[in-house]
């Protein structure tokens, strides 16, 4: 009886390893679990599998580490050429390859598809002088120094939506003080005691601290107005810059044609799927979807813009 | 008024079946924990981050809290009975309850320490429920410079207070401040001390540094020093119950037990071992049976087990309200919010009511269940101390090794593990402090954050961490207590 109570626990183990060898998709989720990047994978194939796009089984992998360069490197190791191999990345990933020196490039992958995207914030405390965004960036270019701004880590979405404003407003990047801090919450506590001039960060972090009254946000962004929060866009302030914190899908390197092809398809399906629509609402994600090689070239262009900004700033040679 | 219509909200979630259910069990295991000597709740609670991931952060937070008050009760069951503390916090309860133990007493004993657990332990909830929202609300209004100051002061106090030597302590300080800096530096993106190891680009992590620490060190040492022989127990004998005169002499300590632990578990470096010192010493000196003491007086378990915890409760007020953790277990437990992707602090009472009021809630909750399970199941619980430790202690450290490569499948992790844990045990043999370490480790990233924003939003200028008073005023008492034993030596030397 005892022997038997002892084999039962293996069988489970071995019925779940046997299970994850017949898995036909494999997808790497290069953040720890719980967090966005291994949210938008796991919900994605829930939705897929709702909506009966794709119903077999997948098998997850989660690698975190370094904006997602440590699993995207294994990610190449171990899957380059396998059909049907995916990898979630973001935004993030595109700075830290540059500032990691890490070997991967993103142009070795297949671009299957752009899914979500949360779109950024500049806020004051409420009791500061500056009341528009023109005003805050009026006070930026007398005297950056004294005009501390805190925001996510060094090369980071953040720090790049600031450097891309300071560069239109002909603030040389270089000058910027800009602070890098551990959380939102922490940038959110700077700016409400006055050691921060301003913050800059996703809006999840900001809007009810907004709502609360403790921070004013002075402008997003996101190409157009966002529903729900009266706040002008960087472009209607007069300075023509848009920037996103993004999400989407990488293929393994030379995967064959054919099941590319697919993995778009099914992608594309997703976007326009009633399952996916409800799995935004409830994340609170934006849509941001593009698809193949429309997204090869987006992430070019990302890889780019987002390198020359860490030049600039002294981040990388 | 708000924070008590918030309370019973959070009442309404701890009392859910289910996390009815994961405080049960958390008190269960806290109280098993406590009674085998050399585990402890930090290394518990280290062990079972892997295993809950998967749980609900607020279900696993109520397990970890029926883990930390359920420590401290099985802790004076193993003194009372075997004269060897299970937990650090139980030191001073061998002193008195074995001795009463062995005078046929055991049962009163067991009961004192029981109820003044449980006494200490709601008293100190109520303080925690009131006071933790208004000292939440002081986070806006600490500065970096304040921040880093409170830091300093951290530091100073723990490596001065634990340990048996300042340069043990600040040795161990040091090791945990150098393990800190491991990974990308935030303010720059450029890697420190990965030594091209891009597995090391997130930094060292807490938990493989706690569990190798605690398990992998601690188990090394028992290993070593392991006889055959083993303690002897006591069996319980004579009178179950407390007499009318052991309820008279309990209460008063019972009630200073509590006043002493809350607020010493709550300051940097507190913990629970010095409020229970304190708490001995106290109650032998006002004690009316001055005779009794060494020989089994009941205020010596009385006030001591009342105040470790007082202080268990006492920790969570820096931990929730600042994301300040001032021991060991309060070290891990912020690991376990960071696991979640919580930040203790100020935010987590507006973005997460439902987690902290729920916690809060379940202390009380956990805090009967204890009282229900230790009075009348106590000869249960003793029989765990006949596990064979061998197997005990292999069987953790197989949990452990695997604890650890389920969080990450990394390679690098299990080495990082042995080295850590060889580290370990070469600090326990020599009697270097473990508790600075891991307030280096979590607390250094903290101070170079802060000192760093700081600098930068002064534009460099140093003058800008004693701008605010509260930097001066922590700045200062953490050079006292450096300085403090030097000078008092040199006036008695004078006198």
């Amino acid at each position: 009886m005892n022997f038997r109570k002892a084999l039962l626990p293996l069988a489970v183990l071995a019925a779940m390893v046997a299970g994850s060898a017949q898995a036909q998709v494999n997808v790497m989720l290069p953040a720890n679990p719980g967090g966005g990047w291994d949210s938008t994978g796991r919900q994605a194939f829930q939705a897929m599998n709702d909506a009966g796009i794709y119903t077999g089984a997948v098998n997850f992998t989660n690698k975190g580490g370094a904006g997602g360069t440590i699993g995207l490197a294994e990610f190449q190791g171990a899957y380059t050429g396998k059909p049907d191999a995916l990898a979630v990345f973001g935004a993030i990933t595109v700075g830290s390859i540059i500032l990691n020196k890490s070997p991967i490039d993103l142009a070795d992958f297949r671009p299957v598809a752009r899914l979500t995207a949360e779109y950024l914030v500049i806020a004051v405390a409420d009791s500061s002088p500056h009341q528009s965004l023109q005003d805050l960036v009026e006070a930026m270019k007398a005297d950056p120094g004294a005009t501390p701004i805190g925001g996510g880590s060094a090369g980071g979405v953040d720090h790049i939506a600031l450097a891309l404003l300071a560069q239109a407003a002909d603030i040389p990047v270089s000058d910027l003080n800009y602070i890098p801090q551990a959380s939102g919450a922490e940038t959110v506590t700077g700016i409400v005691n006055g050691t921060l001039a301003a913050g800059i960060s996703g809006i999840s972090e900001f809007q009810q601290f907004a709502e609360q009254g403790r921070i004013r946000i002075l402008g997003i962004t996101s190409a157009e107005r966002k529903e729900g929060l009266d706040v002008p866009t960087f472009k209607e302030a007069g300075y023509d810059i848009e920037i996103a914190n993004w999400r989407g899908i990488l293929g393994s390197p030379d995967m064959p044609e054919d099941n590319y092809q697919t993995w778009v398809d099914r992608f594309t399906q997703l976007n326009e799927s009633e399952a996916w629509a409800k799995v935004l609402e409830t994340q609170g994600w934006d849509q941001f979807f593009i698809a193949g090689e429309e997204f090869g070239s987006f992430i070019q262009e990302e890889n780019e813009r987002i390198g020359a900004i860490l030049k600039e700033a002294g981040l990388a040679e | 008024m708000e924070t008590f219509s918030l309370l019973l909200q959070g009442f309404g979630i701890a009392l859910q079946p289910i996390n009815l259910f994961w405080a049960f069990l958390g008190s269960l295991l806290g109280t098993a924990i406590g009674v085998l000597p050399g585990i402890g709740p930090a290394l518990t609670i280290a062990l079972l981050l892997p295993v809950t991931i998967s749980i609900a952060p607020t279900s696993a937070f109520i397990m970890f809290a029926g883990v930390l008050y359920g420590a401290m009760y099985g802790g004076s069951t193993t003194s009372i009975l075997i004269n060897t503390p299970g937990e650090a916090g139980s030191m001073m309860t061998a002193l008195e309850g074995n001795k009463m133990a062995r005078a046929g007493r055991g049962a009163a004993a067991l009961a004192t320490a029981a109820i003044g657990s449980f006494i200490a332990g709601t008293i100190s909830t109520v303080l925690l429920t009131f006071s933790a929202p208004a000292i939440a609300e002081l986070a806006f209004y600490f500065r970096p410079a304040d921040y880093f100051a409170l830091t300093v002061l951290a530091f100073t106090s723990v490596a001065v207070v634990m340990g048996t030597s300042r340069v043990r302590g600040f040795i161990s300080l040091f090791l945990g401040l150098a393990l800190g800096l491991v990974g990308i530096d935030q303010m720059t993106g450029q890697a420190r001390l990965t030594f091209g190891i891009p597995a090391l680009f997130d930094g060292i992590e807490l938990t493989v540094v706690l569990v190798s620490l605690f398990a992998v060190g601690e188990i090394l040492y028992v290993a070593s020093r392991y006889r055959k022989d083993g303690s002897e127990m006591t069996p319980i004998r004579g009178q179950v119950w407390m007499s009318r005169e052991d309820w008279k002499r309990s209460w008063k300590p019972w009630l200073r037990g509590t006043a002493l632990g809350f607020p010493i578990g709550a300051l940097p470096g507190g913990g629970s071992e010095i409020p229970t010192m304190l708490s001995y010493t106290l109650e032998r000196k006002l004690t009316k049976h001055p005779e009794e003491f060494g020989k089994g007086a009941i205020e010596g378990v009385a006030g001591p087990e009342a105040a470790n915890n007082a202080a268990a409760a006492g920790i969570l007020i820096p931990l929730l309200t600042l994301g300040l953790p001032t021991s060991a277990t309060a070290a891990v437990l912020l690991a376990a919010f960071q696991n979640y992707g919580l930040q203790p602090g100020p935010f987590l009472f507006t973005s997460n009511p439902d987690l902290v009021w729920g916690l809060i809630a379940s202390l009380y909750v956990g805090n009967t269940v204890l009282l229900v399970l230790n009075l009348p199941l106590v000869g249960i619980w003793v029989r765990l101390l006949s596990i064979p430790a061998p197997q005990l202690y292999a069987g953790i450290l197989v949990f452990a090794t695997i604890g650890i490569w389920g969080v990450a499948n990394s390679v690098v992790d299990l080495v990082v593990m042995v080295l850590v844990g060889i580290a370990g045990y070469v600090m326990r043999v020599y009697d270097f402090p473990i508790a600075p370490v891991l307030i280096g480790l979590i607390l250094g990233p903290m101070a170079e954050q802060q000192l760093r924003t700081a600098l930068a939003a002064g534009q460099g200028n140093p003058l800008v961490l004693v701008s605010t008073p509260l930097s001066v005023v922590f700045l200062v008492i953490a050079a006292l207590f450096l300085l403090a034993p030097v000078l008092i030596r040199r006036l008695r030397a004078n006198a």
